[in-house]
């Protein structure tokens, strides 16, 4: 996945993003690193102004926030206290890397609503791929 | 008069749904008093006892009133007031 490499180069600060998609869809499609403000091993924080263009370019675009990720670099790849008491956006997934391990980097995701975590999986799809169960069909025959 | 505020998302159950209201005032502060009087509960998700909530993004047409005067920062008709819950979080 595109978000492992990025979380390495930032390592040992948390590494963040958004992956934008088409208003309505849940399609992440549009990967958008963004800086980590806090510049810590141990907090992420969107930059407020880049923030503000980026989300002014979610809206002209007829785009939301699918998916927003940051990495955890001592901790496993579970919402911490801190991530579920300041989850703003009730329509993401929040996806979370952990770099803990040098070699082996763990991928979740999880859905934050009103403070209410519930995982979900986590499929890798390729370019030239659509997700969905008409394309899993597709792929099979 | 009338001063355009966007609302994000989390907050537009406050608002009936809606993504933009319109209020007035000549300082941040008085304009969210005025929204607070128009949907209540509005001006609690954004200031607390320090002011400004920590974790809350307001922005004046395109700067961050953080670095204008925070709630005593002017506003004038046909200005726009932008709120963004910040995206933040943490390993702990």
């Amino acid at each position: 996945m595109l978000q492992i490499p990025r979380a390495r180069a930032d390592h040992p600060d948390e590494a963040c993003g958004v992956i934008a998609g088409p208003a309505g869809t849940d399609r992440p499609e549009r990967f958008i690193a963004m800086l980590n403000a806090a510049r810590s091993p141990t907090f992420y924080e969107f930059d407020s102004m880049e923030q503000l263009r980026v989300w002014r370019e979610l809206d002209d675009r007829d785009e939301e926030p699918v998916v927003i990720y940051h990495s955890h670099t001592a901790t496993e790849a579970y919402p911490s206290r801190t991530d579920i008491s300041l989850a703003s956006e009730p329509g993401a997934h929040y996806l979370l890397v952990s770099t803990r391990e040098p070699e082996q980097a763990e991928v979740r995701s999880y859905r934050i609503v009103d403070g209410v975590v519930t995982e979900e999986d986590v499929q890798v799809i390729g370019p030239g791929q659509e997700a969905g169960p008409r394309a899993t069909a597709g792929a099979a025959e | 008069m009338a001063i355009e505020v966007r609302i994000p998302t989390i907050l537009r159950p406050l608002t009936g749904g809606a993504k933009a209201v319109q209020g007035s005032g000549d300082t941040l502060d008085e304009l969210l008093a005025d929204l607070d009087a128009q949907y209540s509960g509005l001006r609690d998700r954004l200031v607390d006892g320090t002011g400004l909530r920590r974790f809350v993004n307001v922005y004046l047409n395109d700067e961050d009133v953080r670095f204008l005067g925070g709630l005593t920062t002017t506003v004038k008709d046909g200005d726009t007031v932008t709120v963004l819950p910040a995206v933040a979080g943490g390993g702990r």
